[in-house]
């Protein structure tokens, strides 16, 4: 039993990468999703592998069924239990508007006014109870909302962040009467101060509960069916995963796991290269994710909005997303300026060379005009156009106004794109106080490796790192991730107030409770690592700096110094002034899982030489002209390969371009590193 | 010159753009004030070197400033031409003098000369809004001062930094005037910071596309934001639109003040004329000329959000001085609240005024007030003083597009609300009620959204306090058909007695002991289009979910609802066929 399936559900494929540990073997599976249930297409791959489900060790499974399921409002309908005056809070949010400018749009709350009901109770900020639970009430309104058919149910009381007893006893009122089990407590996702984010949290967290139950439910039934005895996983958003038969209860943990697993991939790769900093770099058909990794770890926020006006404060991989990814529109703005998406062609009608209908210029159009990307090659072709229609479509939409040939406009098209991409890696580098040029570019997703070597050179990054399957990286996430569960708790005191085992205290608490849900979990790990933070800032500040923690015992004064430190990186203040205060205590409860080994995945057929390997030269433009340049097939490249660009290397959902005068080798895990 | 290739010039937009942002967003994050960092009520740009005309503006400032710091750096060319100022890099200005091109006096303004290469190359500056000034009351927003030095400290251009050393002496000076000063230390290292931030990344572009070739993108950049805005505004048919409208009272004097806004659209020019509108003021309703046209921007940017902010956006705005009017304040008349109230009634009247001509892309009036309330005290338990912000929001106007969004932000803001959760932890108050203001938004085919009701008890100790809101006596104006939306309204109950301001939405220093109650309810946005026209069974919805009672479904939509809340179709079509 020591092999693992790693299945990520995306928009148009879903991936498997299944590694054998024992043999090496790696199989690979891609097929396409099935939107409706994602079941039929994860049970289409794992037969695919032709393995037979029994012989599997576990499954890790990254589902897009809650993300999609709050993208289309197809959501449970939920009820809400909450202190008197305060039904509305849900609805009325913090005063806000969609845009910062112009006065349109509309926002529609997860729980309608009709279903919020409110209770006698009251707590202070100092968790006091200023009015007790009225018990009574909060069964009249349990079973009010089962009248009124709500599926789930949140129970959202002002400051239980800091004395939760009226939450959890309204909580075992409830469950009596509610027999899905559907029930969430505000606290217990999230013991943070603010009703608003916390209460939005638990009202995503409910709406997508029963139907992550639900999916979770049938799919394990028809794994069973087929001879799956081992464990199944989901995949987070914290970058680790959970045991499927309690992932539910804290569903809105999976609503931003799809990119999360490829950061996951990436720190594991680029860690197993020997390169602990790098920025990923994932772009794909509509967007482009990128995030930052630090010594081998993921940074990690709490703090996402997952649309307008819904806050979900959970941790999660922090993962900066731009609206631009192959599909991307190119357009000639008002003002006679050239503008690269947000505006996408998506998968239908898609870029003009797919044939499926599409009429206006994308990224990959330009792409394939300068012949970075083959003809042949391309996966989601319907009707081949030709290139010359291609061309004259480019002039048409993007040269004719700007006094540019097709060449040139496809290169302007491609130069716009990169900026904005550029743009967001300087938003987590730059702008959070890390110098990009300390860092590697990890690039994957079908697109990344096509523009990671102009954004390096764009922005002074010396090494590109491109993996050995870059268009399976998010499977591959899910096949390494480790178990993992979040634990926040509130402190917010100035640190001269901080008793002096608090720290200690709640930390201690924090591990107790991580390794019980582990142990609960029952999945296989190696060793339970804990990994504690604290969110920090100086008396009077509203935003909070977050500090990792070296261990357990942290005294004041190595606070006071871990907090100063960080505070002079990001913003190069000091302030001897003002008192610092700890606001939050975070543990993450990691419960490692074995290794997988990474080898296998870049077993190829290696020809003798690297003349051998090349496919086809063809001309391809680079910086205002045409260079014939070799095109590489990646599988057929010998394993000591050394080589300088300009080169193209396909594989078979991927193309990568190194420019001119770049080198390229082949690192011992089958990476390939691009030095700039 | 040689034409800037278009490309280049787009890579130059969006880096420009990005040091803005940058700034902005190191702004927020290390301050302090929760104005700046929770409300996001500061501003950051970069400015000509010799016009000080804006250059480039981040997009994460607070709307009210679109276009003000202009003012304000010509203020610091015109301090440094006068007076020969030696500028040296490093050097920083603070100015906060509202008739020097300022808002009110908690907006206080940094202005650093750039330089490249040892040459002045541009401005940088930015604007934070401190929670104090000194002045009458804590905050800074008096509702009934007559003068501006009843406002707070009035600070003109003068160094706060020399040579990248912050003058200590005047830091002295300024602490020595404000409340809350042990903090303020912490805005003005952040402020100036985000400068540096910017100086930096700016350096940074200039050296990799040559100071030459950027240049000439802020000239080209300048002349497509004009054409821009031209084709939109050429979009609009030629002819005379009026709009107006009325802040409550000045605060002193219990009279509405009337805002008359005239725009005249010939071709690819606006023309707007603010003339009779109501004298200068006694109380601190005033607003400076700057405050004024910027507000007059910022109603245009709302119109037409897709058209990039620098200087060339407003070259196709002609403002006419609004002389003789409370749009056009001299010294010494108050201005406090010219920021954020007048402003927003400003930027209303271009709305009422422009939904006549293009409906389609208007809107109803929305709740337009920020809602200011001051409590300040001394909590016995903790054994120290306090002034508790409360802002709020309210309904958005209907619009050919859907109802309005209910708590949305001020016009001129971007700032979010703090959690009860957080005001409970540092005041000594209890929330008993934040819900919708049931009735509130303004019947239309398309409604209004909601204002906010909310309530609180000072559970401890004495205080006092002053708030600056509008809409108490004529709600958000509704559109074409649609009606107003609900007004403003403040109750205190005092020892057991109610107490309403005379003045409905400003009043200054009401004394509240342990166990009184401030209550507001705020307005909702107007209605767009005739409200007998609205969909019934939205109607029905609405009345099920509480927003409106039957009796309005009836009296305002013209529908009738059967005992089981649907909609009583026969009923509700014979009401609607008869008068309204």
């Amino acid at each position: 039993m020591t092999r693992i399936a790693g299945i990520d559900v995306g928009g148009t494929f879903t991936d498997l990468v299944l590694v054998d540990e024992a043999s090496g073997e790696v199989r690979l599976a891609k097929v396409p999703t099935s939107a409706d249930n994602q079941a039929f297409g994860v049970l289409a791959a794992l037969g695919d592998t032709g393995v037979g489900l029994e012989r599997l060790g576990a499954i890790v499974h990254g589902t897009t069924t809650t993300t999609n399921a709050m993208l289309e409002r197809r959501i449970a309908r939920v009820g809400l239990i909450t202190t008197r005056g305060f039904r509305d809070v849900l609805e009325l949010g913090r005063r806000t508007r969609p845009q910062p400018y112009g006065l349109l749009g509309a926002f529609r709350p997860l729980i309608e006014r009709e279903l919020r009901l409110e209770v006698d109770e009251r707590v202070d900020a100092d968790g006091a109870v200023v009015r007790p639970l009225d018990e009574e009430g909060v069964a009249r309104a349990a079973r009010r909302l089962l009248e009124l058919g709500a599926e789930s149910v949140v129970i959202h009381f002002l400051h239980s962040y800091i004395n939760p007893a009226h939450e959890r006893r309204a909580g075992e009122i409830v469950r009596g009467l509610w027999r899905n089990g559907h029930v969430t407590l505000g606290h217990a996702l999230l013991s943070e101060y603010r009703e608003y984010e916390r209460g939005v949290t638990a009202a995503v967290n409910a709406a997508v509960q029963p139907v992550l139950h639900r999916y979770l439910e049938r799919l394990q039934g028809e794994l069973s069916g087929r001879g799956f005895g081992a464990e199944l996983l989901v995949m987070q958003g914290n970058g680790g995963t959970v045991a499927a038969g309690i992932a539910a209860e804290a569903a809105v943990n999976t609503v931003m796991s799809g990119p999360a697993s490829g950061v996951i991939a990436a720190a594991y790769t680029a860690t197993r290269s020997g390169i602990p900093n790098v920025v990923t770099y994932d772009m794909g058909g509509t967007s482009t994710d990128v995030a930052l990794i630090r010594d081998g770890r993921p940074e990690v926020s709490t703090e996402l909005e997952l649309e307008y006006a819904l806050p979900i404060h959970v941790p999660m991989v922090d993962v900066h997303t731009i609206g631009a990814g192959g599909g991307s529109i190119a357009r000639i703005n008002a003002a006679g300026m050239l503008q690269v998406g947000p505006e996408s062609a998506g998968a239908a009608p898609g870029p003009i060379c797919y044939g499926r209908g599409g009429e206006r210029v994308t990224i990959t159009d330009a792409n394939l005009a300068l012949g970075r990307l083959n003809p042949k090659g391309l996966l989601a072709v319907e009707r081949p156009v030709p290139l010359a229609r291609l061309r004259a479509l480019i002039e048409e939409q993007v040269g004719a106004r700007l006094g540019l040939g097709a060449d040139q406009a496809a290169a302007a098209v491609i130069r716009i794109a990169n900026d904005r991409m550029a743009g967001a890696i300087r938003m987590v580098s730059l702008a959070r106080g890390h110098d990009p040029r300390d860092f590697a570019l990890l690039a994957f997703g079908g697109a990344g490796p096509l523009h990671a070597v102009a954004l390096a050179r764009e922005l002074a990054i010396p090494k590109v790192l491109i993996p050995a399957r870059p268009g399976l990286t998010n499977a591959l996430g899910c096949a390494v991730a480790d178990v993992r569960h979040d634990f926040v708790r509130t402190v917010n005191r100035p640190l001269p107030e901080v008793a002096d085992d608090l720290v200690q205290r709640v930390l201690a608490e924090q591990i107790a409770a991580g390794r019980a849900t582990i142990e609960h979990e029952r999945v296989a790990v190696e060793r339970i690592d804990f990994v504690h933070r604290a969110d920090m800032q100086f008396q009077g500040q509203s935003h909070i700096l977050t500090v990792a923690l070296p261990g357990v015992e942290v005294s004041r004064a190595a606070l006071q110094r871990l907090f100063e430190a960080a505070y002079w990186q990001r913003f190069e203040v000091e302030l001897k002034e003002i008192r610092p205060v700890l606001v939050n205590l975070h543990t993450a409860a990691i419960g490692r899982r074995r290794p997988v080994a990474l080898e296998a995945l870049a077993h190829g057929e290696p020809r003798p030489s690297l003349r051998a390997a090349e496919v086809e030269r063809r001309s391809v433009w680079f910086d205002g002209g045409w260079v014939d340049t070799p095109v590489y097939r990646r599988e057929w490249l010998p394993a000591q390969a050394r080589f300088e660009g300009p080169a193209v290397i396909e594989q078979l959902d991927c193309t990568a371009l190194i420019e001119p005068g770049c080198r390229v080798e082949r690192d011992r895990v089958g990476n390939l590193l691009v030095t700039v | 010159m040689a034409a800037i290739d278009p490309v280049t010039l787009a890579v130059i937009q969006s880096g420009l753009q990005q040091v803005c942002n940058e700034m902005d967003l190191a702004f927020c994050r290390a301050a302090f004030s929760p104005v700046i960092s929770e409300a996001m009520d500061r501003s950051d740009g970069i400015y000509h070197r010799d016009s000080g005309e804006l250059i480039a503006q981040g997009e994460l400032g607070l709307p009210v400033f679109v276009g003000t710091m202009q003012f304000s750096t010509q203020a610091v060319i015109e301090r440094v031409r006068a007076d020969r100022v030696a500028l040296e890099e490093g050097d920083v200005f603070i100015v906060n003098d509202p008739y020097l091109g300022g808002t009110h006096l908690m907006d206080v303004k940094f202005v650093k000369p750039f330089f490249y290469r040892g040459a002045l190359w541009c401005w940088l500056a930015n604007t934070g809004h401190w929670p104090d000034v000194g002045g009458i009351v804590p905050g800074g927003f008096s509702a009934n001062a007559t003068e501006v030095e009843q406002e707070g400290l009035r600070l003109p251009p003068v160094k706060l930094y020399k040579r990248g050393a912050l003058d200590r002496e005047i830091l002295a000076i300024i602490l020595s005037n404000i409340r809350v000063a042990d903090q303020r230390i912490g805005d003005i290292k952040a402020q100036a910071a985000a400068l540096a931030i910017g100086e930096r990344r700016l350096t940074a572009l200039l050296d990799r596309y040559g100071a030459d070739t950027v240049e000439r993108a802020v000239g080209e950049l300048k002349a497509r934001a004009a054409q821009q805005m031209r084709a939109r505004i050429a979009a609009i048919p030629d002819g005379t639109y009026q709009g107006e409208a009325f802040v409550d009272s000045d605060g002193v004097v219990d009279e509405p003040l009337r805002i008359a806004m005239r725009i005249t659209k010939r071709g690819e020019r606006l023309t707007f004329d603010m003339a009779g509108s109501s004298p200068p003021c006694r109380g601190p309703m005033n607003s400076v000329l700057a405050t004024t046209r910027s507000s007059i921007y910022l109603a245009i940017k709302h119109v037409f959000p897709d058209v990039p902010i620098n200087a060339g956006t407003f070259e196709p705005l002609e403002i006419i001085d609004p002389d003789g009017t409370f749009l056009y304040a001299r010294y010494p008349r108050p201005v406090s609240g010219c920021a954020a109230e007048v402003s927003q009634r400003i930027a209303e009247a271009v709305f009422a005024a422009l939904v006549e001509a293009i409906p389609e892309q208007l809107f109803a009036a929305p709740a337009g007030t920020s809602g200011n309330l001051s409590v300040g005290g001394y909590d016995p338990a903790r054994r120290r003083s306090y002034v508790m912000y409360v802002i709020s929001g309210g309904g958005y106007g209907g619009s050919a597009r859907g109802d309005g969004i209910s708590n949305g932000c001020s016009t001129i803001g971007i700032s979010k609300t703090t959690p009860i959760e957080v005001m409970e932890q540092y005041y000594p108050v209890l929330f008993e009620e934040y819900s919708l203001h049931e009735g509130s938004g303004g019947p239309g085919a398309q409604r209004g959204g909601f204002g906010v009701n909310y309530r609180f008890r000072l559970r401890r100790g004495e205080a006092r306090a002053s708030m600056v809101m509008d809409h108490g006596r004529y709600g958000p104006q509704g559109a074409r058909g649609g009606r107003d939306g609900g007004v403003n309204r403040v109750r205190i109950v005092r020892g057991g007695a109610e107490y309403r301001p005379p003045h409905l939405s400003k009043d200054q220093g009401i004394e509240l002991a342990a166990g009184d109650v401030v209550e507001v309810s705020t307005p909702g946005g107007g209605g767009f289009g005739d409200p007998r026209t609205r969909a019934p069974d939205l109607v029905a919805r609405d009345v099920a979910r509480g927003y409106y009672t039957r009796a309005q479904a009836l009296n305002w939509f013209g529908v009738s609802l059967s005992d089981d809340g649907s909609v009583d179709a026969a009923a509700t079509a014979r009401l609607r066929a008869g008068p309204a």
